[in-house]
């Protein structure tokens, strides 16, 4: 026996077996970004009056809000490597995979300048909590980056053979990570206004 | 496979907790005194002439939580009996993602060994309790980084796990196995999977706070002007000791679901299979389990009632607690009633199974009064709530975990464990267990302090119950030896138990419709299920059990 609903639908699910789990993996997600973001809250409402900064006087709005735009063209990038997929244009696929992956990267390489500058300026974690907790969640969706980066890289490159062989399938694979590329993206929107702006 | 893999690990890691205990127990009869024949082994930083010193106590107690609970029970019966049991009742030929599945077990298997390598480092393991309280954990020697690593790994493959889980259940199900078709067992393990997926990643982050605390020198737990040897903390401050405990059991309380759930869903089929009769109230135990998954979200600071969260907090959490005890005796209740009437085989899987009852039901009704935020204050890190989460976890959950070893170890190797063995290990084992956890309770009731490492000498107030120590470490020495029945008697099997047919219980659900042990693939031809899942004693029927693939029955 195979094990059935890799790229079919089930009937009564309405969802094939990557699709579910990536969505599964996402609500984990969620409660991992949420536990962070709740701590953020309570360490800012517990804070002695006056002693937690404005995001904007310590980093630099500006350069997040490039960011910001640079993360949601490379989302919109990705659905349109999808859609290309889906109307089975591999050249296309290429081309806007690419950039999501060129995006990514120009997203990590201003992250590091940001790091530097605030290291350059003696500004580590342990400076404030404000500082503590804007390396940790940064840093942790730096990694989600990374990992997304990674993963799209090899559907670009090495991954991409399957699509000779099982296009349906490999479809799927570009949608789940797809997904997961979003999610990685509305944790940014969440993430800027939280620590840049508020 | 992948299952047996688990459960053997997980054994492993049973048997090394639980010989931390041993340990731990001679220092509570005996403070003081050299620990006898092993003594020797632990070097000087830990027992200097065989004596145990208190940080290696702390290490001791620390570790033998984490591994009970994380690297013991939790994979035994997720991933243990999880992955081995519920593909074959559900009729699916394997898990929905088998890499995901090994991934999964090698990330545990991971942060196992950075558990045990954690004793080796300068300082030894981690020593601030399996709950890792700050400011405590902060600032405690380097095992607890090891400690926060492991758990890293350990969250990331529970995470992995109930992903699977979730899946496999949802999508893989024969055709006709609708979901009130379902066994128990499946249901149990569904609500499971959904508590590892949701609770586990807040300590996930607790855990990168609590890294970046002890790594970055940040002060995320750590309040300002905090005194440590008489220094004050060089550190930014404004952090908050509160927050930690608040993500700590905001998986912990799920966690205790986690434990319990699969454990009940093993006694159900196990009752089911030997009342020869079908469940009492599914629909009711099914609802129940459900409604326990999402209230056991929002009870978690009902361990914090002296934290001085605030009444208005406390009378919320208390009200939930309240709460989410009826579905529990939902679920209790219905397993009892399931008795009556039944003409009962007095196997060795149901003598654990019908001990789980009152023991499982003695540690859930110890635990109102803790729910109580009035008499919890007396209550409180005494003696008394350690013995009511064991009566929950070990004759409870452990004893249900040996009657699924009992009853799916003739699936596995198509040969039955010794029964006569098997008695004398549960007789044993029930004496012994409430030898060492009822003492527990009458202890903490008069005032007894938990983790005292001189185990409450020099305390005037608990010189009146100080005896019971003898019994408890006696008790725990010789359930111990009772063990050994249990694996000469899993180790003999395997080569010299009892041949068995495909299905030696005469079982109605989909596991024992297959070949002993399962090809790959699971079954032979794609099941189908026509009918619910405990169709024992139909009137008019051939046999007294009608498998859930039957498609019809003469007479029917």
């Amino acid at each position: 026996m195979e094990i059935p609903y890799t790229v079919d639908t089930r009937a009564d699910t309405g969802l094939n077996n990557v699709k579910l789990g990536i969505w599964l993996f996402l609500a984990s997600e969620v409660m991992l970004f949420g536990g962070l973001f709740s701590s953020y809250v309570l360490l800012r409402v517990g804070a002695e009056p006056g002693t937690w900064p404005q995001g904007a006087e310590i980093l630099s709005v500006p350069l997040a809000t490039f960011n910001t735009v640079v993360l949601i063209s490379s989302s919109m990038t990705m659905v349109m490597a999808w859609a290309s997929l889906k109307l089975r244009d591999l050249f296309k696929y290429r081309l806007y995979m690419g950039a999501t992956v060129a995006l990514a990267l120009i997203f990590l390489i201003v992250k590091v300048f940001e790091y530097a500058d605030k290291f350059s300026h003696q500004l580590y974690p342990s400076e404030s909590t404000f500082l503590g907790i804007y390396f940790l969640i940064t840093g942790l969706h730096g990694l989600h980056i990374v990992g997304g980066v990674v993963v799209n890289s090899y559907f670009l490159l090495p991954g991409v053979k399957m699509w000779h062989t099982a296009p349906e399938r490999f479809t799927n694979r570009i949608e789940a990570a797809g997904l997961y590329w979003h999610f990685v993206d509305l944790v940014w929107i969440f993430l800027f206004p939280v620590l840049y702006l508020l | 496979m992948i299952g047996i893999q688990y459960a053997f690990t997980a054994l492993l890691f049973m048997s090394l907790g639980f010989t931390l205990m041993i340990i731990m127990r001679w220092q509570l009869a005996f403070p003081g005194q050299p620990i006898p024949y092993i003594g020797g082994w632990f070097g000087d930083a830990n027992a200097p002439g065989g004596i145990m010193l208190p940080e290696f106590y702390n290490q001791l107690g620390a570790m033998h939580g984490t591994i009970m609970v994380f690297l013991g029970v939790v994979p035994l019966a997720v991933g243990g009996f999880g992955n081995y049991v519920v593909p074959l009742q559900i009729g699916a030929p394997d898990m929905a993602f088998p890499r995901l599945n090994m991934a999964s077990y090698w990330v545990y298997f991971l942060g196992g060994v950075v558990m045990l390598v954690s004793f080796f480092v300068p300082g030894g393991a981690a020593n601030s309790g399996w709950t890792a309280y700050v400011p405590l954990a902060v600032i405690a020697t380097q095992g607890q980084t090891w400690w926060l690593f492991g758990m890293a790994c350990l969250i990331t493959s529970s995470l992995l796990g109930a992903i699977n889980f979730i899946v496999t259940i949802v999508q893989l199900r024969a055709p006709g196995l609708t979901w009130m078709r379902l066994p128990i067992f499946v249901w149990a393990q569904l609500v499971t999977a959904f508590l590892l997926l949701l609770a586990f990643p807040p300590l996930e982050a607790a855990a990168f706070l609590q890294l970046m605390d002890r790594l970055a020198g940040t002060s995320f737990f750590l309040s300002s002007g905090l005194v440590v040897s008489g220094q004050v903390l060089e550190v930014s401050g404004g952090g908050s000791a509160l927050l930690w405990q608040h993500l700590f059991w905001f998986l912990g309380h799920p966690e205790v679901y986690v434990l319990i759930l699969p454990a009940m869903g093993t006694v159900a089929e196990i009752l089911a299979n030997n009342t020869r009769k079908p469940l009492w109230g599914y629909r009711a135990m099914v609802y129940s389990m459900i409604f326990l998954g999402f209230m056991s979200f929002i009870v978690w600071a009902h361990h914090m009632w002296l934290t001085g969260m605030g009444t208005s907090i406390s009378t919320f959490f208390q009200t939930t607690t309240m709460i989410i005890s009826i579905p529990s005796v939902v679920i209790l209740s219905a397993l009892a009633v399931s008795l009556y009437g039944g003409s009962i085989r007095f196997t060795t899987p149901m003598l654990f199974a019908l001990a789980f009852l009152p023991m499982f039901g003695i540690g859930g009704l110890t635990g109102l009064p803790l729910g109580l935020a009035a008499s919890d204050i007396h209550l409180h890190d005494t003696l008394y709530v350690v013995g009511h989460f064991h009566y929950v976890v070990a004759p409870g959950t452990i004893f249900a975990l040996f009657a699924g070893i009992y009853h799916w170890y003739p699936k596995v190797t198509g040969r039955k464990m010794n029964d006569l063995l098997g008695k004398i290990h549960f007789w044993g084992s029930l004496i012994f267990m409430n030898g060492i956890f009822w003492p527990m309770l009458i202890q903490g009731l008069a005032g007894m302090n938990r983790r005292m490492y001189d185990g409450g000498i020099g305390y005037q107030h608990v010189q009146d119950v100080l005896h019971w120590n003898n019994l408890m470490s006696f008790s725990a020495w010789g359930l111990a030896l009772f063990q050994v029945f249990f694996i000469i008697n899993f180790f003999r099997s395997i080569r010299n138990g009892e041949k068995t047919n495909d299905n030696p219980w005469k079982a109605t659900t989909l596991e024992w419709q297959t070949p002993t042990p399962p090809p790959h693939g699971n079954f032979l031809s794609p099941p189908e299920v026509h009918r619910g899942p405990y169709e024992y004693s139909v009137p008019g029927a051939v046999t007294d059990f009608t498998p859930q693939g039957q498609r019809s029955q003469p007479g029917e």
